[in-house]
């Protein structure tokens, strides 16, 4: 699309957008270097703050902390995915005792806060801060993904369903059998952008004090005093992005890889990998 | 019950400081998404790498990281923020940018290439042509998703309670932990704030999508 929207550029174009260019690349080299001589100032480079990095404990702190990270979300993915097919199984169900209030069980739960939910688990049935965690993070991803899958299932053919149907498969079958793996596979892209939001929301853990990554960091920097602060953060930040990035690559390689092999081809993961799926 | 009835004052005013912060950071979100998007298909080659790198970075850095590092490490390193509100509103916008940016990509990939044919070859350059042609299409098709975008920002907002902003989720638990004995009902109001914001939207954005899906 890009390349329709201007002409290859000419000699006096490229000058013109490669002197931008290099004004671009200098201005923001000028403000990292500011950002870089403000931490000096701060003596963030010192090499005795980054020396902790030299010791086993401080490492053992921040693998437990991604390990919590890593249990929260896998245990949360584990749970919400099953209880999401279930939740969108009742979304279409034929029978409208159990559709309707599911519907409205669903915006409730795809209208609030991640860290509200945690917070009232937390607080409301006295449970452990990994409970909370997990609770939260379940409630609010197994809506999301039923409303993925509800999508996967509306962009299946009529025919599927109607095939199922004319072969004598009750509704429930059909729906079980014939469209819920088709639309499943369909929506497998979106549905590991979702991980990858679920992943950075266990970094709200944080909020109701679960001993996750950054709270490890908080410890540490209480614990070692504050000038260590910087050099702690920036390395679980890094991890963070690091550990997300890779998640994300992973949606990213499942699509490509999906519109080869799927009959159908797959569905886009939602533009920007928002936990709302627009429906 | 009567714990929501007696604080509806903290309530309204956490109501209001979420309004404020979800439209000051949504509108500036999304000026700087629709300036992303349009540097990810300009044709000077650093303005597209920024722009994907800035999205790329900042969709998968957590919320909560962003705001950990305002409110806890910037201090730390000398910078303070008179109101934290400034802090948020910056750390909000900038997060939501990001995913503006990708819904309004997708939008220009989404408007018909003989549009951009059409308008160039009536003699338009490459800014006529995004701004009066593309952009104007793609933002139509994209309103439904910018809606969804925005409901997470109304949500996301709640991050900022957890870091000295008294908005709803603030409120929340600051009346959580003065009325130890009545927890659930407290988080019930702010709940309740919180979907009188969410569910509309949503609604809104149901309805314009059915809306622009029968105008294609």
């Amino acid at each position: 699309m890009s390349s329709v929207l201007y002409d290859v550029p000419g000699p006096k174009a490229r000058r013109v957008s490669l002197i931008g260019s290099v004004i671009g690349v200098v201005l923001i080299a000028a403000l990292l270097a500011w950002a870089i001589m403000t931490l000096a100032q701060q003596g963030i480079f010192q090499a005795q703050r980054w020396a902790i990095f030299g010791q086993a404990d401080v490492w053992s702190l921040i693998a437990s902390g991604i390990g919590a990270t890593l249990a929260a979300a896998a245990i949360a993915a584990v749970i919400a995915f099953p209880l999401g097919l279930l939740l969108c199984l009742m979304r279409i169900s034929d029978v409208a005792w159990i559709r309707i209030p599911t519907r409205i069980v669903l915006e409730f739960l795809r209208g609030m806060p991640v860290v509200l939910m945690m917070l009232f688990v937390l607080l409301v049935f006295a449970t452990s801060s990994f409970i909370a965690v997990v609770a939260g993070l379940v409630l609010y991803n197994a809506a999301i993904f039923a409303e993925i899958i509800r999508a996967g299932i509306q962009s299946l053919p009529r025919g599927q369903r109607e095939a199922g149907l004319a072969i004598g498969l009750t509704s429930f079958q059909s729906r079980l059998t014939i469209e819920l793996p088709q639309a499943v596979r369909r929506m497998l892209p979106s549905l590991v952008a979702q991980l990858v939001v679920l992943l950075k929301d266990t970094s709200l853990g944080y909020i109701v004090a679960y001993a996750e990554l950054l709270r490890a960091v908080q410890v540490m920097a209480d614990f070692l005093g504050p000038q260590f602060l910087f050099p702690v953060f920036f390395v679980a930040a890094a991890i963070y992005i690091a550990i997300n990035l890779a998640v994300s690559r992973l949606a990213i390689w499942i699509e490509r890889r999906g519109s080869k092999k799927a009959a159908g081809g797959v569905a886009k993961a939602p533009t920007a990998g928002v936990s709302t799926v627009v429906k | 019950m009567d714990v929501i009835i007696e604080s509806l004052p903290q309530y309204w005013d956490g109501f209001l400081r979420t309004l404020f912060l979800a439209a000051v950071s949504g509108i500036i979100a999304l000026v700087a998404g629709t300036l992303l998007a349009a540097a990810r298909v300009s044709p000077v080659a650093a303005l597209r790498g920024f722009s994907m790198a800035y999205v790329e970075v900042v969709r998968n850095t957590p919320l909560t990281i962003a705001f950990f590092f305002a409110a806890v490490v910037l201090p730390r390193l000398g910078v303070t923020f008179q109101q934290f509100e400034v802090a948020a509103i910056i750390a909000l916008s900038a997060y939501t940018a990001a995913f503006i940016a990708e819904a309004v990509r997708s939008g220009v990939n989404s408007v018909p290439v003989g549009q951009a044919e059409a308008a160039r070859s009536i003699g338009m350059k490459f800014g006529q042509v995004l701004s009066l042609i593309i952009l104007p299409q793609a933002l139509r098709t994209v309103i439904p998703p910018m809606i969804n975008i925005l409901i997470a920002l109304v949500k996301n907002s709640s991050v900022a309670g957890a870091f000295y902003v008294l908005e709803l989720f603030g409120y929340g638990k600051q009346l959580a932990n003065d009325h130890g004995d009545a927890v659930m009902w407290v988080l019930v109001g702010v709940a309740f704030f919180y979907l009188l914001i969410t569910v509309p939207l949503g609604y809104l954005a149901h309805q314009v999508e059915r809306k622009v899906a029968i105008a294609r």
